[in-house]
């Protein structure tokens, strides 16, 4: 491990992970992972696939589970007490590749559900939020259709929305454009670089090197399961230090 | 086309082309006719073919049908009014209806109990098939089934009263607990409906207020013992099902095992021989003065072998779901529960719904076999009763044939509601 380049937002901490493991069955797959994530902080986790990136942020939420090491969230520790596990995804907003919005609700329906169900919103107050929300990811016109009629891009603008809906205080992008075509990429992007103007801590992995120069505070670089390297953007691009992150750079800004 | 590419290979569109309609063609019942009916020679002989097949058919089924002597005291009275003639003798069913549709012990003086049940029926049942009308309905629904239970079987409402009440405070004591753990709702839930029946049975025993005149299962009979067997262990094999279904992909091993052990085992069981378990074992197992009630057990027997089969149904639309929709509800922080009812069980059941159907269209039809363990349903009413009398015995194609239309009218509108339920619930657009 390189050492640890402290580029401190704020002082208050949002997530600490201690020296966490994880296996998938024998494979080893997240080994000795050591990050801290201060409130307010972008963070961009970038790597080859199979490196554990989307493992290790899946992590956070447990929507995987850790063997060994801690993991603390919002001051909550994530152990296996599922009343932990339920406060700290309340706190916690996640966008996934492939969207999982849900098909039978209609995009408010979607919006509405958890701040609902989970926060006990009054209905009202939640489509009040949800219709904010939803006019800041530009699409409050499509509130009352299904997900099967937007298009990617705008079915990934409402699964942002749908998370922010629960006013969560971080968070957490698993390769949100990948499956995007990229027309639609940029209205993805530039929807993440509005929420990070405003201070949202993020943490997100992503290959859009042109979206961690511009928003990131710092890029983590991970390859089979470990932290290679993490540094400032500028630095991190312009002057990789190990040789697999040069490598990597190489391949994917080499076109 | 050919012009550009003689002056250069690069090509810039500067003008859109407008869609445009399909070229006119001939429309109408000649050109349909055309299409359909006599595309090629071949298929015209085939059509021709079929045609002539119908009027076989129809020229010598229609006579029968329409020429039905429908006022007649026996079959033999039947023949010397056709003299010869062949045609329907319907007269057996003006003759033995209300034995046909309600059995023929069933005292006739309270027909009215059952057909008033009957049309209530449709009422409790409207919102829960049409999920647009008012939810209060739902009150009626949850009432429904100990009213029907009352005017059915008769005696005194409190008996109905005291097992409706041990569900409505179940249910509070559930609503209670449950915010601790499930286990503790169910728990409490269930010891609260028993208590309230212990001590409201303690108490009220011999009471007699509000009395109808009791019938006994035995009495029951007829269709209606086909619509109250289908329609109670459907009502109960779905949510079994479902239970069943989650249970069986539960971490916890024990659920887990229970559940995949039950359904396993009544899949490798023929249901006519749970019906036969059902009939005589079980009388084994209580003292002779005290059995359970020969309806009760029956659907218990049946429901147990539908809602195995439901919960594979069922395991089958929840396999279906990507695992994206878990996370999905996981992220967001709803808990199990709310997960499986708002999330996974919408759509997994969504997927479900033909199957289900399927299964509940069998059950329907299966619940003839009870006639086999000597309970005179439909069937065992054209068996037993009628046919065995001197008077109808040999009249089989007008009896069974009424059983069937009686069933086809029921299954295909099972099957019609499924199919707009699958329109009205298709929000994927795909």
């Amino acid at each position: 491990m390189t050492e640890a380049v402290e580029m401190k937002v704020s002082d208050e901490i949002a997530i600490s992970i201690q020296n966490m493991n994880k296996w998938y069955g024998t494979f080893h797959v997240l080994r000795d992972i050591d990050l801290t994530v201060y409130r307010g902080e972008r963070i961009v986790i970038c790597g080859p696939s199979g490196s554990g990136k989307s493992t290790l942020i899946r992590c956070i939420n447990a929507l995987e589970e850790h063997q060994k090491g801690r993991i603390e969230v919002d001051g909550t520790m994530l152990s296996s007490d599922i009343k932990n596990i339920d406060k700290i995804r309340r706190e916690v907003g996640m966008v996934f590749q492939h969207f999982n919005l849900f098909p039978h609700l209609t995009i408010l329906e979607n919006c509405t559900l958890a701040p609902i169900w989970v926060r006990k919103i009054p209905k009202k107050t939640a489509e009040e939020t949800a219709m904010h929300f939803l006019k800041k990811v530009k699409i409050p016109e499509q509130a009352d259709k299904y997900p099967g009629q937007l298009s990617g891009g705008q079915q990934q603008r409402v699964a942002i929305a749908r998370s922010l809906c629960m006013r969560p205080r971080i968070m957490l992008f698993d390769e949100p454009t990948s499956a995007l075509d990229p027309e639609m990429i940029k209205e993805v992007l530039d929807t993440m670089i509005e929420l990070a103007e405003e201070g949202m801590t993020m943490l997100c992995v992503t290959h859009e090197m042109g979206f961690a120069r511009q928003v990131a505070n710092r890029v983590i670089f991970m390859d089979e399961g470990q932290i290679v390297e993490q540094n400032e953007p500028e630095e991190f691009f312009k002057n990789p230090k190990s040789p697999r992150t040069k490598l990597f750079l190489s391949q994917i800004l080499g076109h | 086309m050919s012009d550009t590419h003689a002056e250069s290979v690069a090509f810039v569109r500067e003008t859109a082309i407008p869609p445009a309609l399909p070229p006119a063609t001939v429309s109408g019942p000649v050109k349909w006719m055309r299409d359909n009916l006599f595309p090629t020679w071949a298929n015209g002989l085939l059509t021709v073919a079929a045609l002539y097949i119908i009027y076989l058919i129809l020229s010598s089924s229609l006579p029968w049908l329409l020429g039905g002597i429908w006022n007649a005291e026996s079959l033999a009275q039947c023949r010397e009014i056709l003299q010869g003639n062949s045609a329907a003798c319907f007269a057996v069913l003006s003759e033995r209806w209300n034995q046909l549709l309600f059995g023929f012990k069933y005292p006739p003086e309270l027909y009215w109990r059952p057909t008033l049940a009957f049309v209530l029926l449709f009422i409790a049942a409207a919102p829960v098939l049409f999920f647009d009308l008012p939810r209060k309905l739902l009150i009626f629904t949850g009432i429904y089934p100990f009213l029907a239970y009352w005017l059915i079987w008769g005696g005194t409402i409190l008996t109905p009263l005291i097992a409706l009440l041990g569900v409505v405070v179940g249910y509070l004591v559930f609503n209670r607990f449950v915010k601790g753990s499930f286990a503790a709702g169910m728990f409490g839930g269930v010891a609260a409906a028993l208590v309230v029946w212990i001590l409201g049975g303690m108490v009220f025993s011999g009471a007699d207020l509000f009395s109808l005149r009791s019938v006994s299962s035995r009495d029951l009979g007829g269709f209606m013992l086909n619509m109250m067997l289908g329609i109670t262990c459907v009502s109960l094999s779905v949510p079994i099902g479902i239970a069943l279904a989650l249970g069986r992909q539960s971490d916890l091993p024990i659920v887990k095992y229970i559940c995949v052990v039950f359904i396993e085992f009544i899949r490798g069981v023929p249901l006519i021989t749970l019906l036969f378990v059902a009939s005589v074992m079980l009388s084994y197992f209580f003292p002779p003065e005290r059995t359970v009630d020969l309806f009760l057990r029956v659907v218990i027997m049946i429901t147990m072998f539908s809602s195995a089969y439901i919960a594979e149904v069922i395991r089958g639309g929840l396999a279906a779901l990507p695992k994206g929709q878990y996370e999905a509800a996981d992220s967001l922080g709803l808990d199990y529960p709310q997960a499986m009812r708002l999330i996974i069980l919408p759509q997994a059941l969504k997927i479900s719904i033909p199957g289900i159907v399927n299964i509940a269209v069998g059950l329907f039809k299966d619940t003839t076999l009870v006639s086999v363990i000597t309970l005179f349903d439909i069937v065992g009413m054209i068996r037993g009763p009628i046919l065995a009398s001197t008077d109808w015995n040999g009249v089989y194609w007008e009896l069974f044939m009424f059983a069937s239309v009686l069933f086809f009218i029921v299954c295909y509108s099972i099957s019609q509601y499924s199919q707009w339920l699958e329109r009205r619930l298709a929000t994927d657009h795909r």
